[in-house]
């Protein structure tokens, strides 16, 4: 394990990073890492529910959607400004995502999948039927947010900023969360839930917040998409997104929080690479990245890193013995 | 003053020179365009739920690859860029902002769908980029004072629903309308031109209105109520699944309406054979391309030049699916619009060039039909003629139907 300081070294190099890129980058690729910060906020919300928790959902564009959808009639019908919308989608969708977590206890494993997998062919079928709200199969347009204060940022670089604040709060809240009692909790529910449940943890309440809370950090994904792309329709959530979402927090490394930004740049930039390297069949190439990242990072990219790490650390000190820090047996279980 | 200051506030001066000298030098250069060639961009569904419409998308990259191999246009070869946006209209602002500021095209042509292309629709406009005969029949793309950089191709639903309106009030005064429509913006686009060519009469002619959903198993309860209605005019808005029943539907219950069915359902290989020749005889639609699969156009020198080509440059595309024709049509359009533009291929040129087109006729178009825009008119083709259907081939009647001159 990396140390807290090292860590904290690392995260403040990113960050710097990150800063820096919208003087670096062209707009359009600061859309294209806006769009990253946003999946890794969505990829954390699945993340701590399939990756910490155990509870697998196929259905989290649902919640993706229903952020966005909230955000967007909350800006077209009542001129609500974009910053309000955000808390707004994250708490309806927290309170959506407990509620179909309460019946979604009776369901494990392949059984939850196949439920969630249905929220997400529903949704965007019913977001037709409420018309008035949603403006049917034609979404609704909205406006792309500026920069406020008369700040010198064009409204790219501003909403990457806004993308970037906001995922810093979340995974920092996440982290926490995750790393404190309550995350304890949630891995053992995952690991042993009757051992758990013999420890004095509700299993059905963490359960059941756990998908809320999952919901939550999805729909705020969803919600800064809305701003992002300034449209929603239907056709924007499709079944694909949810795969494509759990995709990425396989990718990126389950039960990992950094493994969530990992996984969002691999969902972000490699269906383009497939494009580029073949047109003809780009899923095919996309396939064979798949393939590859898992036989070569079977614990996902954050896995991998950690590895490398602990391998680098152990040749410089060798004299250290053997100690548990040998490669994982079971998925690891934080970053 | 440092050393570090004087390198910062000379940093600093020589970014602020830079921007403001950024926008002068991108209005004078021709942005896409090089001596010897002309970059145009585009989205297609080539995977996702509307995949089969990716066909567009690659008829059109054949035609063009002819058009090169004849040595281009004005001296330029056309590259064409094409990506793949799975009809997500998230996808489609990533690939058209690609499009647009990396891969810097000279104008997006044919983006394929209505939500991807509503999404785009305000960008394209702000960015000033030509965004040419987008590939959808809503009627919104029509609308120069708002969206001066956005034009449509095909003749929209509500024009469409007009045809049918005027043929009734025409030919069928005193009759009883039934109408089903599927429940989405396509459905309603054609029942509200439809209902607005009635006016007034429609109140009391049109005597019931049922729909479906794309999703339901069947329509069999809604032709029987419509039958049951008294309904002597029947008009059938629905996608060819839907279509093939209600064709067959009707004629096993024996009902025997005037039947107009939409143009989006008029395919002899993929609706009328399927629902029965002789169930479909009688059936009345209009048309504004020649049905590739109708025998009549057999020796037609703009179908065989068709034929010809899709077995040279597209020979993996499907002889039978209207979608390639229609691909070919808008690609010969565009190369029009080039042929235009001379030695002037601006982003202002190519956009009046577009808005400027005078009785073009393309290959594939319905004798007669010819494409017109104006500054003022957006919607290039704009006329379609009814057609009725013989047991054998679609035979087309009446005058020819032109919604802007409003006969």
């Amino acid at each position: 394990m990396m140390s807290r300081g090292t860590r904290l070294v690392v995260v403040l190099l990113a960050l710097a990073v990150a800063c820096a890129l919208p003087f670096t980058l062209s707009n359009f690729r600061l859309f294209q890492f806006t769009q990253v910060y946003i999946y890794a906020i969505a990829i954390l919300g699945l993340n701590m529910l399939t990756g910490y928790n155990g509870q697998f959902s196929l259905g989290h564009g649902a919640f993706y959607a229903i952020g966005a959808y909230i955000s967007a009639i909350m800006m077209d019908r009542w001129n609500v400004h974009y910053g309000w919308t955000i808390p707004v989608a994250g708490v309806l969708c927290l309170v959506v995502g407990f509620l179909f977590g309460l019946p979604a206890l009776r369901l494990e494993g392949l059984y939850l999948a196949l439920a969630t997998f249905s929220l997400a062919l529903a949704v965007p079928q019913i977001l037709k039927y409420f018309e008035h709200w949603t403006g049917g199969s034609q979404g609704l347009v909205l406006s792309k947010p500026s920069a406020p204060f008369g700040l010198p940022l064009n409204p790219d670089q501003w909403l990457y900023f806004v993308t970037l604040a906001v995922l810093v709060v979340l995974f920092w809240l996440g982290a926490n969360l995750l790393r404190g009692r309550v995350g304890r909790a949630i891995v053992a529910i995952r690991d042993n839930h009757i051992a758990a449940e013999a420890m004095g943890v509700n299993s059905a309440l963490y359960k059941s917040l756990t998908f809320g809370v999952s919901a939550a950090y999805t729909g705020v994904a969803g919600a800064l998409s809305a701003s992002a792309i300034a449209y929603v329709a239907p056709d924007s959530f499709n079944v694909f997104l949810s795969i494509t979402l759990l995709i990425g927090s396989v990718i990126g490394g389950l039960a990992s929080i950094s493994g969530a930004i990992f996984g969002a740049f691999f969902i972000q930039f490699v269906p383009n690479w497939a494009q580029d390297i073949s047109k003809a069949a780009p899923w095919a190439i996309f396939g064979v990245f798949l393939i590859v990242f898992m036989y070569v990072m079977p614990f996902g990219i954050a896995g991998a890193i950690r590895l490398l790490w602990i391998r680098a650390r152990r040749s410089r000190v060798a004299q250290v013995p053997e100690s548990r820090e040998t490669a994982p047996t079971q998925a690891p279980t934080s970053s | 003053m440092t050393f570090a200051r004087k390198f910062l506030a000379v940093v600093a001066a020589v970014g602020v020179v830079g921007m403001a000298l950024a926008p002068a030098v991108s209005a004078q250069t021709v942005v896409g365009v090089t001596a010897t060639e002309i970059k145009i961009g585009n989205t297609n569904p080539y995977s996702g739920p509307a995949s089969a419409y990716g066909t567009i998308g690659k008829v059109i990259g054949a035609y063009f690859k002819k058009v090169n191999d004849e040595g281009g246009i004005n001296g330029r070869k056309i590259n064409y860029i094409t990506y793949d946006d799975g009809y997500a209209p998230p996808k489609t602002v990533e690939m058209v902002r690609k499009l647009v500021e990396a891969d810097q095209v000279a104008l997006l042509f044919q983006t394929l769908g209505t939500p991807p292309n509503s999404a785009i629709h305000k960008y394209m406009n702000q960015q000033k980029v030509p965004h040419l005969f987008v590939a959808t029949g809503a009627t919104k793309w029509n609308d120069p004072k708002n969206f001066p950089w956005t034009m449509g191709f095909q003749p929209n639903y509500q024009t469409e629903g007009r045809v049918y309106a005027a043929d009734v009030l025409k030919n069928h005064p005193n009759a009883k309308v039934g109408i089903l429509y599927q429940n989405d913006d396509y459905g309603k686009d054609y029942l509200k031109g439809f209902e607005d060519g009635m006016g007034e009469a429609g109140k009391k002619l049109i005597v019931m209105k049922q729909s479906y959903e794309v999703t339901d198993p069947t329509i069999d309860s809604q032709i029987v109520n419509l039958k049951n209605s008294g309904a002597t005019v029947f008009f059938n808005i629905t996608i060819p699944k839907f279509a093939v029943q209600a064709i067959k539907k009707a004629h096993d219950i024996g009902w025997k309406p005037v039947h107009y069915l939409n143009n989006v359902s008029s395919s002899l290989a993929t609706v009328l054979k399927p629902a029965g020749l002789e169930a479909s005889k009688g059936l009345i639609t209009a048309l504004y391309m020649k049905e590739v699969t109708d025998p009549q156009w057999r020796n037609d020198k703009g179908f065989t030049d068709w034929v010809a080509f899709m077995k040279k440059y597209y020979p993996e595309g499907a002889l039978d699916d209207q979608a390639n024709a229609y691909g070919y049509n808008v690609a010969i359009l565009m190369t029009i619009v080039l042929k235009q533009a001379g030695n002037d291929p601006s982003r202002e040129n190519l956009m009046k060039q577009a808005a400027s087109l005078k009785n073009v006729e393309l290959p594939l178009l319905l004798p007669g039909i010819k494409v017109n825009t104006s500054p003022t008119d957006f919607a290039p083709i704009e006329q379609e003629q009814l057609a009725r259907f013989n047991g054998e081939k679609w035979e087309l009647y009446g005058d020819m139907f032109d919604a802007f001159r409003k006969n």
